[in-house]
């Protein structure tokens, strides 16, 4: 059989030779369970958390930034306990970066208090004269959007209340934002 | 003569993509310099986080995909000796896809992102690329079906593997369950959503930065070197192995992470396996030029296909070194990363695709290139940027990723505060804006000379 000379069966073979590999690494792992963690001990985001990591993604903070430690000795002395499955089980998408022209910020919500979030976020340069993190000043002066916010939530399938909802009014995205980064680190109940 | 040929989508897309390169390449230069001069983020849609996705996709879908296109709906014509299947939906593809780009970059500048690296864009864009892919393919099938011209040379087997694979890659990774117009989650979480993101990744990098340019490769190395191909059989055993092996590499992107560790392993195996089938075509390349290297010094056409194909050469033995475990543990997440990513685009991708343009420009508007004086000096500019841009990243990546390692006896870190190992950067930082402003004189000569050749086409070519 000349493949060369057939074009639509060559397309169906080059098709099969791709799947192979792609089900075999990519489709199969879904379904095995074999990067599935468990979720008893997660604790999911709040609605103004949720709020936060959608800033941090619309700003792109993941294209400076990692969250995910690696379980080396010059890596956990730096950052804190390797990542686990559970840290970003529930997370979608995953913010595990890859690149650090940053720090990772995988624990970062353990490292300082939010009011030094505040003061970073707004000039990173009064903290750090030499930082080359842009400042996010003008975040503090956006009300956050909340239109969205409970159907995010139900699509997202995390649990709230009137009162996680009822958090969300007077709250500027900078707030969001902190909440966010607040929680990184404290994913689990353990 | 060429009247047998449908050129007018073609010269629409070859200018379309010089265009958006432009655009992609000065947004290159800016964030740049946003790395070591942070004043230069001014408002938010100019902020470092939202202009880096539209410098890669403006180069990957502005740049790289309509020159494909362009180059594609070319050959497929050439090669089955036949007319373009349905010249007028290729016009509408041409239309359909400028108004697409257009709101791609309106929308990252606005922050809509899925934040999936080089899938940035958010769900009603998805779906227009998929549209837009369906549009392109059934012109490149149906051409090569009703081809005239038996046999299919290799140039069609990467056209077809590209179809298929960027088709495949897009939509799996792409799967969302929308919020609003301009928001939607990804239907996989955590570390499968990893998986599936960087099986996308880097298969992106396999259809769109490795097949993509060997179609044109296949084609231009005969025509430039006037030679035969080396070998037939070496590229059909090299074809079907590389499109095998590919998919099963892109969890070389996720070593030590909490990825389980079987599916990094065997990501790292066939990253090794990869080798052989990339260096397929470089053999290819070399045993062309067998007898007749003195046409590095001659020909200019064969210095960027021969140069090219020497830094996908290179590039396909750096990856995969990349994956072993103690050297990515090094390097990963450093600036020797994007030291990597450009010796690939701005060395193998950018060179094979303007070997092509030059070759190709000429053809279809009936004339000759207007200098070849210029695109020795094209030539030069982007080979001295991009070797400039790329060693210095890798000098740094390794720094950087040595001052990270660095403990003391007592198993405390020498550089504890990441401050310390940030700015020693700067200097390297503003080598790679010089590199990145050479590369680009270089590619604004080579647009130069592509402009002038064309108005000094016979003036009923010019349409």
């Amino acid at each position: 059989m000349n493949v060369d000379k057939r074009p639509v069966v060559f397309i169906i073979l080059a098709m099969i030779t791709i799947l192979i590999g792609t089900v075999l690494t990519t489709f199969l792992p879904l379904f095995l369970g074999t990067a599935k963690a468990n979720l008893e001990k997660i604790i999911p985001y709040k609605p103004l958390e949720l709020e936060g990591r959608d800033i941090y993604i619309r700003e792109g903070c993941n294209n400076c930034h990692t969250q995910t430690v690696r379980p080396l000795p010059f890596e956990t002395a730096r950052y804190g306990p390797p990542s686990r499955l559970e840290d970003s089980a529930i997370d979608r998408p995953h913010l595990w970066g890859s690149k650090r022209t940053g720090p990772d910020l995988a624990h970062v919500g353990r490292k300082y208090p939010a009011p030094w979030h505040y003061l970073h976020l707004k000039s990173p340069q009064s903290m750090y004269p030499q930082s080359n993190m842009p400042s996010y000043v003008w975040l503090a002066d956006r009300k956050l959007d909340t239109t969205y916010s409970e159907r995010k939530m139900n699509v997202l399938g995390y649990p709230y209340t009137a009162e996680d909802l009822r958090d969300l009014s007077d709250k500027t995205e900078m707030d969001a934002l902190v909440a966010y980064l607040m929680r990184l680190g404290k994913e689990t109940r353990d | 003569m060429d009247n047998q040929y449908e050129y007018r989508a073609i010269k629409g897309f070859a200018i379309s993509s010089l265009f958006w390169a432009i655009v992609g390449l000065l947004v290159g230069i800016l964030i740049s310099l946003e790395l070591v001069y942070p004043s230069f983020n001014i408002t938010p849609w100019l902020t470092y986080g939202r202009l880096r996705p539209i410098h890669t996709n403006a180069l990957i879908y502005g740049f790289t995909v309509p020159a494909a296109f362009s180059l594609f709906f070319f050959l497929v014509q050439r090669l089955g000796r036949t007319r373009l299947a349905f010249p007028r939906l290729a016009q509408a593809t041409l239309y359909f896809f400028n108004i697409a780009i257009v709101l791609a970059a309106l929308s990252l500048f606005a922050g809509m992102t899925q934040s999936k690296e080089y899938s940035e864009l958010e769900w009603p864009l998805d779906i227009a690329i998929v549209i837009l892919w369906v549009m392109f393919s059934i012109n490149i099938i149906g051409t090569i079906i009703k081809r005239k011209e038996e046999q299919m040379y290799v140039s069609l087997w990467y056209i077809l593997a590209t179809v298929v694979g960027v088709a495949i890659v897009y939509i799996g990774n792409n799967i969302a369950v929308p919020v609003s117009w301009f928001k939607s989650y990804s239907i996989y979480a955590g570390a499968n959503d990893a998986n599936v993101q960087w099986w996308f990744g880097h298969n992106a990098v396999a259809f769109v930065f490795t097949t993509l340019p060997l179609a044109v490769f296949y084609y231009i190395l005969p025509k430039a070197t006037n030679a035969p191909l080396y070998s037939h059989r070496l590229s059909i055993i090299g074809f079907w192995s590389l499109i095998f092996a590919y998919l099963w590499t892109g969890a070389h992107h996720l070593i030590y992470t909490p990825l389980p560790d079987w599916i990094q392993t065997v990501a790292i195996a066939f990253s090794f396996f990869l080798i052989a089938p990339s260096w397929a075509s470089v053999i290819n390349g070399y045993g062309t030029m067998n007898g007749q290297w003195e046409q590095m010094r001659s020909n200019y056409l064969v210095k960027f296909i021969i140069l090219g194909i020497t830094f996908y050469a290179m590039q396909t033995i750096q990856g995969p070194s990349q994956a072993v475990r103690a050297f990515s543990a090094l390097i990963h997440y450093t600036d020797w990363v994007p030291g990597h990513v450009h010796m690939g685009t701005m060395g193998w991708v950018t060179m094979t695709l303007s070997a092509g343009f030059y070759y190709m420009i000429p053809v279809i508007y009936n004339t000759k290139i207007y200098s070849i004086k210029l695109a020795n000096l094209h030539f030069w500019l982007v080979l001295i940027g991009q070797l400039t841009y790329s060693v210095t990243m890798w000098i740094n990546g390794i720094r950087q990723g040595a001052m990270w390692q660095a403990m003391n006896k007592d198993g405390s870190l020498v550089y504890s505060n990441f401050i310390q190992t940030l700015t020693p950067n700067y200097p390297f930082w503003n080598m790679r804006t010089a590199g990145g402003v050479i590369f680009f004189a270089g590619f604004l000569v080579f647009v130069y000379n592509i402009y002038k050749t064309i108005q000094t086409a016979p003036a009923v070519q010019k349409a």
